[in-house]
């Protein structure tokens, strides 16, 4: 299928795990651990699936979503956003700064590769 | 007859003379052209009213009569003139400073501006005064029967009794020319000038018509001074034993009566243009005394020996030229006693009747007319109207009074009444203007002890028997109370009468007025105005009383025009309004402008009344701290209390501080205790994340090559390996925070803990390379604490300093030194450091200043700075070095206990 997924997440087990999932499963997976830069990383990259973690240094998942939200062409971007902190609250957070998906670590790596393929389809 | 008609004649020229002189520096005075009018000897000339008909003939009758004891009525005003010179000057001050406008007025003033005090003090000088005047009436009166019985016996038939009729003339004449010039203004602050003026001249007259007599005497009959001094001896006035008790006495009365005799309150004080004049009076008054005084024993002994016996001593003055036939003399003597007696009772009416007026009328019709100081409409024709009738009516009583005793008694002796009565204010006005602890309550016993005691022991009784008390009384004492018999009070008899009646009333009024001023407490006010009163000279600024803000300028400004007139009012808002910087009319109501207005009211119509009225629209006063401040003698105790309220309001708000600063920590650890959960959970899921995600990639995929089988592995192995160590800091961290911990002490040097501390921090792959810079011989010492912990610390550190430092070339420098009582360890590295506002939340759980994801969970300070408490020492932030810089502090005990 050849599309694209970005992992903006910061630990570096995460990412790799995350990377042999989804590459087993064909996907072309890129990935950025920086909080600061990551919208203009998404920007440049265009992927088809963005995998956004909340806790990145410089700058929260939650300000890059929303920021991306804003962006005409980001809107619609499915985006599937990763917490380590599993309350009620983030969740709203994560659904009001626009998420498409929200996912909770640590999480199974069926479901993970499922929330993928779905957000890419849809 | 014709003699007769003359007198009247020239009397009545005399008098349209004074009205004239009177008008005229009235006219003068307000052009403003009177500089003459206020010159020193002017002022000691007023004060020649001292000398009243009753000095004038009373004199010579008392020589004739006692010798030489008339001098003491000149001794008294003499010492209190020379001697008391500063209590003058301390009373002027106070009067000029505080619009005083009578003694009831400074007394009241003085205890708190109490009413009643001053309605007290008023009626205590009517009724001493009263009989005063009628002295003066009968002095008039018995002048003229002396030139009617030489113009009867001239024409051979007798006169009526028109005695009577001549006082009511003589009183109703001096009214008129006391209502016409002692109530044009109506501040009676404002000099009288008219009438000073007028004073002064018959103060000239009175004294050439005495001169002049004498000098007849003494050259014209006696035959000069050695010959007329020879009569002297020879007469039996030289031999006369004077008496101690009764010169110290009469002395001491005098002087009392002239410091408070309401009509040389009037010329000393109210009537002052300068203070300076005193200067002068106090030589130049004396003087006048002096020569009041000298011819006064040669009448006596000339009439003694020239006129028959059973003529009136006090008449000689007037006999002994009439006996000669000189008329014209006759009638220049008679001119010097009726300028005295008139000069009296114009100035004591109008003294009087200022008081009357201030303090009597005033208050009752401001209260009976209900509306208080707000109703407007002016009430100036009201003070005028009531000042006016207060003259007429002590005029009236003076001479109703002439009509009661019958005009019997001797001059001397009415006089001697009269001071004893005024004399009961001396303590209270003496003790008043010198000490500060005097009372109202005080006062008001003493006066009335006094007061009460000169009635019954003086006043009444010189009505004489069988007037007021009964012969049995008199002689009896009350019920038959013998010791309290009114002349002999106590048993004590044979004592002189107005000796008798100074001694009860002014020692026991005087012991009261003392003893109940010890024991009552001074109000605020009180206490504020003693000080301004005691200490004159160094608050010559007012006090500050009024609580500006309150009152309404409109109101103030309605008042003031009802009672200064609407012209003056105006003028005087005006000024202040300018004062102030305003435009308008209105000044706004500072307590400095209602203290201002406070005195100008108060010099129409009395300290108590205009403080009154003023309290009324302002609503009240307050004493305020800086007030208390000023007064001096308290001004320690106050310092002290107000250092302390300082100290106290320093102290709170220093508390205020730490506890603001307190809760600004405790909402910041508030919002950190939220996140602890949420951190826990993270720190706790991001492992778990890798190692169930790689755990289902090993069980699910079977065709994995045998080395990533193995990299994965040890990802699982390396995350579980990080999250035990997470909960065992937790744990740790938990266990030391609740005091659980157990210590292992031991010994050891200082030089191989920090070796082996750094050997296991170097050894995790964790963080970049790191020089370590250490003084080996510094850290030469043995440690007694529990190594393993401490070790801990310094691990820690170490590996802050190699993940956080971000400097080049990484470098942490280890400076151990020991101070008096501990031993420091700064671990100081060269990276950029923390910032300030985030020093003191390092310490705290779950702190990260630093973006970069090193890896810990945040614990490692928080750590160590509970295990430093356990050791007994601390771990703080080192400010003022450029790069992060952490202080370990140990007690000296734990080196010196190994040495």
């Amino acid at each position: 299928m050849g599309k694209r997924v970005l992992l903006v997440e910061d630990e570096p087990n995460i990412i790799e795990a995350i990377r042999f999932i989804l590459n087993r499963d064909g996907w072309r997976v890129h990935t950025h651990s920086d909080g600061r830069d990551a919208v203009n990383v998404v920007r440049q990259t265009r992927p088809d699936v963005l995998i956004l973690d909340v806790m990145l240094p410089g700058k929260s998942g939650y300000d890059i979503l929303r920021e991306l939200r804003t962006e005409f062409a980001e809107a619609e971007l499915p985006v599937l956003m990763l917490t380590a902190r599993g309350q009620m609250k983030d969740r709203e957070l994560a659904e009001r700064a626009g998420a498409s998906r929200f996912m909770t670590k640590p999480f199974s790596n069926a479901d993970m590769l499922e929330a993928v393929r779905s957000l890419a389809g849809a | 007859m014709s003699t007769l008609n003359i007198l009247i004649a020239v009397c009545a020229t005399y008098v349209i003379f004074l009205f004239l002189i009177a008008f005229m520096a009235e006219r003068a005075a307000m052009r403003g052209r009177g500089h003459w009018l206020r010159s020193p000897v002017v002022y000691t000339l007023s004060l020649s009213i001292y000398c009243t008909g009753w000095t004038f003939y009373g004199a010579v009758g008392n020589a004739a009569r006692s010798g030489l004891e008339y001098v003491t009525i000149y001794l008294g005003p003499t010492l209190v003139m020379v001697g008391w010179w500063w209590v003058l000057r301390k009373l002027v001050r106070i009067g000029r400073t505080q619009r005083v406008t009578s003694i009831a007025d400074l007394i009241s003033s003085r205890y708190g501006k109490s009413n009643t005090l001053a309605v007290g003090v008023t009626i205590l000088a009517v009724i001493a005064i009263t009989p005063y005047i009628a002295l003066q009436l009968q002095s008039v009166t018995l002048a003229f029967e002396v030139f009617a019985n030489e113009a009867a016996a001239e024409a051979g038939t007798a006169i009526g009794q028109a005695q009577d009729q001549t006082a009511l003339w003589v009183a109703l004449g001096l009214a008129l020319f006391t209502v016409i010039f002692g109530t044009r203004n109506l501040d009676a602050n404002e000099r009288h000038h008219g009438v000073v003026m007028a004073i002064a001249v018959e103060a000239v007259v009175k004294l050439t018509a005495l001169l002049a007599v004498g000098v007849f005497v003494v050259w014209g009959l006696g035959g000069g001074v050695s010959a007329t001094l020879e009569r002297i001896d020879a007469s039996a006035l030289g031999h006369w034993q004077m008496n101690g008790g009764r010169w110290v006495g009469m002395t001491l009365l005098s002087a009392a009566a002239f410091l408070c005799l309401p009509r040389m309150f009037q010329v000393l004080v109210v009537e002052n243009d300068d203070e300076g004049h005193l200067r002068t009076a106090s030589w130049a008054f004396p003087l006048y005394l002096m020569l009041m005084s000298l011819f006064v024993l040669p009448i006596a002994v000339t009439g003694l020996d020239l006129m028959p016996v059973g003529t009136n001593p006090d008449t000689f003055v007037l006999t002994v030229p009439l006996s000669q036939g000189k008329e014209g003399l006759a009638m220049l003597s008679f001119l010097g006693g009726f300028s005295s007696a008139t000069s009296m009772v114009i100035v004591a009416a109008i003294a009087l009747s200022t008081m009357v007026s201030n303090h009597i009328v005033m208050p009752v019709w401001l209260r009976v007319s209900g509306g208080g100081a707000k109703v407007s409409g002016d009430v100036r024709h009201v003070v005028l109207l009531s000042r006016r009738l207060s003259i007429v009516g002590i005029v009236l009583l003076g001479y109703f009074y002439y009509r009661l005793s019958g005009g019997g008694e001797a001059l001397t002796a009415i006089g001697l009444v009269s001071f004893a009565g005024i004399a009961q204010v001396l303590p209270v006005l003496l003790g008043g203007i010198f000490w500060r602890g005097a009372t109202r309550t005080g006062a008001m016993a003493g006066l009335t002890v006094g007061f009460g005691l000169w009635l019954y022991t003086s006043f009444v009784p010189s009505f004489g028997a069988g007037m007021v008390f009964s012969e049995a009384l008199l002689s009896h004492g009350p019920l038959g109370l013998y010791w309290l018999r009114p002349e002999a009070l106590f048993g004590i008899q044979g004592m002189d009468p107005t000796l008798h009646a100074l001694l009860w009333s002014m020692s026991l009024s005087t012991i009261t007025f003392f003893v109940i001023s010890l024991i009552t407490f001074p109000a605020p006010l009180e206490r504020l105005q003693a000080a301004q009163f005691v200490s004159i000279y160094q608050h010559t600024g007012g006090p500050r009383s009024w609580t500006g803000g309150v009152a309404q300028t409109e109101d103030l400004m309605i008042m003031t025009q009802r009672i200064l007139g609407s012209h003056e009012a105006q003028a005087l808002f005006q000024r202040e309004a300018r004062r102030q910087g305003l435009s308008g009319d209105l000044p706004e109501p500072t307590p400095e402008f209602l203290e201002l207005l406070e005195r100008e009211l108060s010099g129409s119509v009395g300290a108590a009344t205009a403080h009154a009225m003023i309290a009324q629209i302002v609503g009240g006063m307050q004493v305020s701290v800086e007030d208390l401040m000023a007064v001096a003698d308290e001004t320690a105790q106050i310092m002290e209390y107000s250092a302390r309220l300082e100290a106290q309001s320093e102290e709170l708000s220093r508390t205020a501080r730490q506890l603001r600063e307190a809760n600004r920590k405790l909402t910041r650890l508030s919002v950190q205790k939220d996140a602890f959960l949420s951190q826990i959970s993270h720190e706790l899921r991001t492992p778990m994340t890798s190692i169930r995600a790689f755990s289902e990639i090993l069980r699910d995929s079977a065709e994995l090559a045998p080395e990533d089988q193995v990299k994965y592995a040890s990802i699982i192995h390396d995350e579980a390996i990080r999250l035990t160590r997470l909960l065992d800091d937790l744990l740790d961290l938990s266990v030391l925070e609740n005091g659980q911990v157990n210590l292992n002490i031991r010994q050891g040097r200082l030089g191989a803990v920090l070796d082996r501390a750094a050997d296991a921090a170097m050894a995790s792959e964790a963080g970049r390379k790191l020089t370590l810079v250490r003084k080996a011989k510094s850290e030469d010492f043995v440690l007694t604490t529990d190594l393993d912990r401490l070790s801990q610390v310094f691990i820690n550190l170490i590996n802050n300093a190699r993940k956080y430092c971000d400097a080049d070339n990484p470098r942490l420098e280890i400076r151990v030194f020991r101070g008096e009582d501990r031993i420091f360890l700064d671990f100081v590295d060269n990276g950029t450091g923390i910032a300030a506002e985030a020093r003191d939340l390092i310490f705290e759980k779950f702190a990260r200043v630093s973006d970069q994801r090193a890896g810990g969970a945040g614990l490692g300070l928080a750590i160590c700075r509970q295990i430093m408490r356990r050791l007994g020492g601390e771990i703080s932030y080192l400010a003022g070095e450029s790069g992060a810089a952490f202080r370990v502090i140990l007690p000296a005990e734990v080196a010196m206990a190994a040495e």
